[in-house]
Order: C-alpha cells, then structure tokens, then sequence
C-alpha cells in the first residue's frame, strides 16, 4: 500500500516547463509514477517529455478526470498562487518543494487546504518516494540512483532532513531493511503534513511494521508524536536519531515563550518524551539500523 | 531571523494604532538631552540592543533631567552586547503604571496559524505573568475572532473600562505582524497607566526572512539570526547568494584566527583556542551537523558554518570556496553532507576544483561527495587537484563522517598543522589579453585562448554542447549572449575538463563583489 504516493496516483507537475520543473518531472516518469499532465501558465498546449501542459490546474484536472497529486516545482514566491489554485481546483494532495517560502503564505496555503480538505507535503519538501512504486518530488534526483538507493520493505521512514531521509533509507537498504514509503516532511516551521500525520498515516498503513525518524531539535513535533503514542494512537514500533544536540547552545528562545513551552523544543526534552513514550532513540545517527533491526524481530 | 529593535517595532505598532510612550531614538548623547527636553519630565533610556535582561546588565536607566539623561546617554552608547556595539538609545516618557500584562504574536506550527498569548493577570516580573497564560487562535487573514476576545477580556481582573482601549491594542499586534510577516511579536510588558492609557513599553518583533524581501522598507540588509554583526565575508556571501538562486548558499563565520583587523568579527572562544581551525562546507543542514560533530571530536574549531545544496549551480560552489578560503588560519578544508545526495555531485566538484587551483590550495582538502554522480564527481576532483601543493581527496556515500575525519586529522599532523593565508587567485596569461576570444555571462565573462582553440573545440563540444562552434578556425558563440549567460555551470566543466587534458585555454573569470575589496584582509 505505501503512504501518500504510489504507482496508480495521477501526478500533476506545476512548473513543468522551468528548468527544475523538467529535471524533476524527467526523475518521476523514469522511476514510474503516473505523471499525466504539466501545468505553467501561457505555455498550454505545449508538451514536455511528452506530457501535455496546461495553462491552467482546472484544465488539467477535467482533461484527466481528476489529478491526485500535484508537484509544486515554482519559484518561492510563486508557490502560494500556485498552491492555492490547485487546492482550489480539487486536488487533495500537493507536494510543495521550493525552499524560502514566506511563512505567511504557508499559513494562508494550510487555510485553503482545510477549507477544501487537503494537504501538503512540505514546503521546502524533498519529496516522498514509495520504493518500488513512485516518487514526487526530486527525492533520489535520477531515476536509476532512486531505484538503487530505496529498497522496498516495510519501514515508513519520517524526516525533517532532505538529504538524510536519503541517508536514512539508504543505510537502511544496506543493512537488509527496505523502506514502505519515505517521507521528507520538509525543512521549513510551517508544514503540511507533520510528523504526528505521517506517523498516523504509517500506522494505517498495511505494508509498515515500523516508523524510522530523523527528528530534529526546535517545535514540538517529536513531542507530539510522542503523545500520541502514549495515547494509543500510533502503536507500531517507533525508531528515531534526533539531530543537533551540539547545536544546542546556540539555539534561542524568546523569553516568554520559553517559559509558556516548558522544555519543548529542546534535544533533550525530544529524547525524554519519546523514550517515554516507548520510542527507541538512538544516541548516534549510525545505529539506526541496527535498532531497527531489533524492533522488527 | 531578522530582528527588529525595539525602536523600529514601536514606530510599526503605533503605525497600526497601538499606542507607545512619548520618546525617541537618539544616537549621540547631545540628541538624547534633545529628547529629554521635548519629553519635559522624567525619562527612561535604555539601550537598542537585541538581549533579554537589559535592566539587570545595566542598560536601562531613568532619569530626572536632561542633563542627566545626556550623561545616561553617554555611558549607554559606550557600551556593548556581546560582540555589538550599542548605536542607539531611545529615550521615552517614564510611565506612571497601574498594571504590567503582556500580549505576544507566535506562529503556532501545530496549527499552522498564528496564535496570540494573553497574559492578563498583572503580575510583576515574567513568570508571574506567564503563569495565566490565554492562548488566542488566530486566522491567518483576520485575526483573533472578537467575540472570544471579548471573552477573555471580560474574565481578567482588569478595569473594563480599559478594555476597548485593549482590545484595539491586541488587535495592532495581529495587524502589524500581519503586514510585516512577522515570526513573532512580543509586548512585554503591555502597560496600563493611573490614568487610564494602553501603551506599549517595551517591544520584541522578528521578521520572516524569506519574507524580507517582500519589506525593503525595514532596511534589514542581511537577513539572518547571528550572534554578531555580520563580517565583511558574511556580507559578501549573503550578496553572492542573493545573486544566483540556483540551490542555496548559507555562510556564517562561528569563529576566527585572532587578528586585531578582525575586531568586527566574532571573537573565538576561549576553549577553543587550542583547537586548529576548519573551513567548513557541508551540503544539507541535517547531514552539515551531523560532520561538524564529526570534525569537532577530532579536536579541530569549525572557523565557518557553510552550507551549499538544493542543487546548487558549479559557480555557486566555487564562490562558497573562495569565500571560505578567504579566512587565514585555516589548517585544512573539510567538506561533508547528507553523504547520500539528489544533486547531481559534479557540479560541486568543479566548483571546488577551479577554486582550488586558482588558489594554489595548500592545505589538505576531504570532500565527501556521497550521492548522485559520486564517483564521476570523486574523479574530477581528485584527478583536477594532483598537481595541486595540498592533498585533495574525495568521498563516497559508503564512507562515513567519522572514517573521514580522522584521516583529515591523520593528514593536518602530516602537514604539522602548516595554516592558510589567504592569496590572489592564478588567472591565466590570456585573460584580458586582446587575441582571446571573450564573452559575458552572468556574473562573470568567459575568455578562451584562440591558440588552444583547435584542442579545446571538442572538449566545449562534450560539456558544453551547442554553446560554441568554431568559424573559420576559430571559436564563436553558437547561440546569443542571453542564452549563454546563464550556462555557468557548463562553461566552469568546460575550464576543468581543458585544463585535465592539457590545454587550460578556457577560463571562466566570475565575480564576487567585495570579496577583495580594500583592507578586507
């Protein structure tokens, strides 16, 4: 089954024509995910590696009778037009990559998707790969180095890190443990899905026995991961490294912010409260596997 | 985040219609006596400076006369918070309080919306007020809703005559962290006065900083949270980023050889005095991290955070180098990411090829350069550097963090600890000379020498394809100067590629404005 991509989800790439639109729209139809239609304002009736673009995301979805999932590949400032139109046009899934997206219009994005009952991965998403069935996003960046790194398996793998939700996966295939689906949440504080969801989400999920995290210090995902563990919400075995202990000396607070929060945020307030919570966390990002291995049995 | 001073903040806040005390900021103690006789009564001056605890290091004081409050002045601006020298003051109108609450703006991430904090309960100091604390949704386009306001309003022990008045108040803090994209506002603390005023008597506000460019108004010229004005070199970064969106750039020197020039800089700590430093270039925040820990516990100071990903463009990479190299002191270069990149790796190894040999690198390089292309990017880097003074050496995903740290520390006591000064680059005999063949790109301009013109030919036409062609034996543009501006990326391979072969004809000449500046050094 996987979470949020697989091979069946019809794709929609906004941006296709630019110049990371192509790259990243070349990475997904070589790996085989469904990719049906582009969309760049002006350039509709053009075609890019032999998908048709359109000018508008409404075009789109009634030419392929629905769009599942739309890859947002615009420039910064463009993405919460870009996004909204696409809520606005039905579609129910949105990968947002680009990075620097003003906060304010992330907020105003998760306003349009709750009104029209969406979601989003990211911004500033690497995107998700379901090994074996598709990727969106620039997740893998080829084609045959994504079908080389991610082994199908059943590990769901949550990151706050682009690049290490790679590493994660990939030192996970070496050691004999294929991954369900991997999610790079995205590196921004505003995100769509957060770990809490895709942790729900992995829970649901048939083909996952196990939830890998690469968590980070700041925000209070981990935290509330945590909780809803404790809840019985999540109850699939949970295996997370936590980034940025030595960085913590220099990571500020606001005062009274820090006092209303309490220990949130903080590495070891993360560790303390998923520990707690039953998770295994590891203390070196090079004993996941290994962990992992463990909880599998 | 792009801290605003209290000053700023205020004059935003009262832009909106919350009402702040009579005052102004002043930079020289003359103005500050200036102010104090306009205020006509006693005064407050405290320090422009982005701390907490301002009273207790001394930086508030109050003051009865103008005279008095010129002196106050004086000492103020002679102070400095941490490595920031103060540069202004304000001074304001002493408030007669009746009541201390405080009122601040957040981004809530579990909403994904603004949320407001209300701590209405008139306690004294922080805690007290903090401890009832009302947490006010907001939507991201209107606001707190009114009537929950109301609400909570009518549920404080404060007068409720005051509480149109408050309520107005609460409302500017949504509308002008609304406007200015704010990340966070904080009033601390709102005042009530004895007779019957709101006012804002102290102010926090940080913008978004992927938003600044949204507010040239605001004047804030380097958007990034540090804990020192920014250097000369962070400033020619933050431009050389600011120029090419192509990936990202992030430059922030952490610490710096000791150098009485450099008294701008921030200082090295003093544990780490011992500790030879790095320069720094890690790809990717979470992989950057995890490799400073690396290199940190071989008992070397990282001189720079550097980060360039996102797919970054070769020229990007080679100004990221040349910056970093631009520190002296440096005992080695240490370059580590996620080690399992989406980016096409060769991109980066040209860039930090070319930027190692115009610079004659003489201190030993490990770049890990696990990911797409690793082992085409591992060659191009190695076999561009053998002639090089420094050994130069490239890694793979399989390697990790840890196993290349300690040979980095195994080839720094091989060199015995011999430290970088920064150089002029090597340009090439036939760069600006008349007989080259030359063309501009962006940020930069392309030279070639016609002698190796016959030898660089089919090399341009490998990596570079359909940019030149020759014409009559000699090299031309085979597209317009616009579509060849933007081909950086090719041209750097194409410098790297001649020169491997054994005809350095093609030169890449790009620009970092300020890098060399005068008296940068």
């Amino acid at each position: 089954m996987a979470i949020l991509i697989d091979d069946k989800k019809k794709v929609l790439v906004q941006g296709i024509t630019g110049r990371e639109g192509q790259a990243r729209a070349r990475l997904m139809l070589g790996y085989g995910t469904n990719v049906v239609a582009g969309c760049t304002p002006g350039k509709g009736g053009q075609e890019v590696l032999g998908v048709p673009v359109y000018d508008k995301v409404s075009e789109a979805v009634e030419a392929h009778d629905g769009i599942d999932v739309s890859v947002v590949l615009v420039p910064a400032r463009f993405v919460k037009g870009a996004a909204v139109e696409a809520i606005e046009a039905g579609v129910k899934l949105l990968v947002l990559v680009p990075d620097r997206v003003p906060v304010w219009d992330a907020m105003a994005i998760a306003k349009a998707a709750k009104q029209h009952g969406a979601q989003f991965v990211g911004p500033n998403t690497l995107g998700v790969i379901s090994a074996g069935k598709g990727v969106v996003g620039m997740i893998g960046g080829r084609a045959e180095s994504a079908k080389a790194w991610f082994k199908p398996g059943n590990v769901g793998v949550i990151s706050r890190s682009g690049g290490m939700s790679s590493s994660t996966a990939y030192y996970l295939g070496k050691a004999g443990i294929g991954t369900s689906t991997v999610c790079h949440i995205g590196g921004d504080s505003v995100l769509g899905v957060r770990i809490p969801d895709a942790a729900l989400m992995f829970q649901d999920d048939a083909d996952t026995d196990a939830i890998v995290l690469f968590g980070e210090i700041g925000g209070s995902m981990e935290e509330d991961l945590a909780a809803l563990m404790r809840a019985g919400r999540v109850t699939k075995p949970v295996v997370a490294y936590i980034g940025g202990k030595a960085a913590k000396e220099g990571t500020r607070f606001s005062h009274a912010g820090a006092i209303i929060e309490g220990g949130k945020g903080t590495h070891e307030g993360k560790v303390k409260a998923l520990t707690e919570a039953g998770a295994t966390v590891v203390p070196s990002f090079g004993d996941l596997p290994e962990a992992t291995k463990a909880v599998l049995g | 985040m792009a801290r605003l001073h209290e000053y700023q903040a205020k004059a935003l806040l009262r832009e909106h219609g919350f009402e702040t005390p009579a005052g102004r900021a002043v930079g020289t103690p003359a103005e500050a006596e200036a102010a104090a006789r306009d205020i006509a009564g006693p005064v407050v001056v405290k320090i422009q400076a982005w701390t907490t605890g301002r009273k207790a290091m001394g930086g508030v004081v109050f003051c009865d006369t103008p005279e008095q409050t010129r002196d106050a002045a004086e000492n103020l601006l002679a102070m400095r918070v941490g490595a920031f020298p103060v540069e202004m003051v304000l001074v304001e109108q002493q408030l007669d309080i009746a009541l201390e609450l405080f009122v601040s703006l957040a981004i809530d991430d579990a909403a994904r919306a603004p949320v407001l904090l209300l701590g209405l309960s008139g306690g004294s100091g922080v805690e007290e007020r903090a401890k009832q604390v009302h947490r006010l949704a907001c939507d991201v386009e209107i606001g707190p809703d009114d009537a929950e306001l109301s609400r909570v309003l009518a549920g404080s022990p404060i007068d409720a005559s005051l509480n149109g008045e408050l309520s107005r108040s609460v409302r500017a803090v949504f509308e002008t962290a609304k406007a200015f994209e704010a990340r966070s506002l904080e009033i601390n603390p709102l005042v009530t006065t004895k007779d019957g005023r709101v006012l804002a008597a102290d102010c926090r506000m940080t913008i978004d900083d992927y938003a600044v460019f949204r507010h040239p108004e605001l004047g804030i010229d380097i958007a990034r949270e540090l804990d020192h004005p920014p250097t000369h070199l962070e400033r020619v970064a933050y431009d050389a980023e600011q120029a090419d969106h192509r990936g990202t750039f992030y430059f922030a020197q952490l610490n710096v050889a000791s150098d009485p020039k450099e008294a701008q800089a921030p200082a090295r700590a003093p544990q780490a005095r011992d500790h030879p430093l790095v320069g720094f270039h890690g790809a990717g925040g979470g992989g950057s991290m995890m490799s400073m820990d690396a290199i940190t516990h071989e008992g070397f100071t990282i001189a720079n955070f550097t980060d360039t990903s996102g797919n970054p463009s070769a020229a990007k990479v080679y100004r990221a180098a040349r910056i970093i190299l631009e520190q002296p002191g440096l005992v080695g270069y240490f370059g580590s990411g996620s080690g399992v990149a989406s980016q096409e790796q060769f991109w980066s190894a040209y860039g930090l090829a070319k930027a190692f040999w115009e610079l004659e690198l003489n201190i030993p390089a490990l770049i890990r350069l696990g990911g797409n292309a690793e082992d085409r990017a591992v060659e191009i880097l190695e076999s561009s550097c053998k002639e090089l003074p420094a050994t130069v050496e490239g890694y793979r995903k399989d390697d990790t963090p840890k196993q290349i740290a300690a040979r980095f520390a195994e080839l720094v006591a091989q060199s015995k600890g011999g430290a970088w000064t920064p150089r002029t680059p090597t340009l090439p005999g036939f760069v600006g000379s008349d007989a080259a063949f030359s063309f501009p790109i962006t940020g930069g301009r392309v030279w070639i020498d016609t002698q190796q013109w016959d030898g660089i030919a089919p090399i341009a036409a490998e990596f570079a394809p359909g940019l030149l062609e020759d014409k009559g034996g000699a090299p031309a543009l085979a597209v317009g100067e616009e579509d060849v501006a933007g081909k950086d990326s090719e041209l750097i391979a194409c410098e790297v590629e001649c020169r491997r072969a054994g005809v350095p004809g093609l030169f890449v000449q790009l620009d970092i404005p300020g890098l060399n500046a005068e008296g940068a050094r």
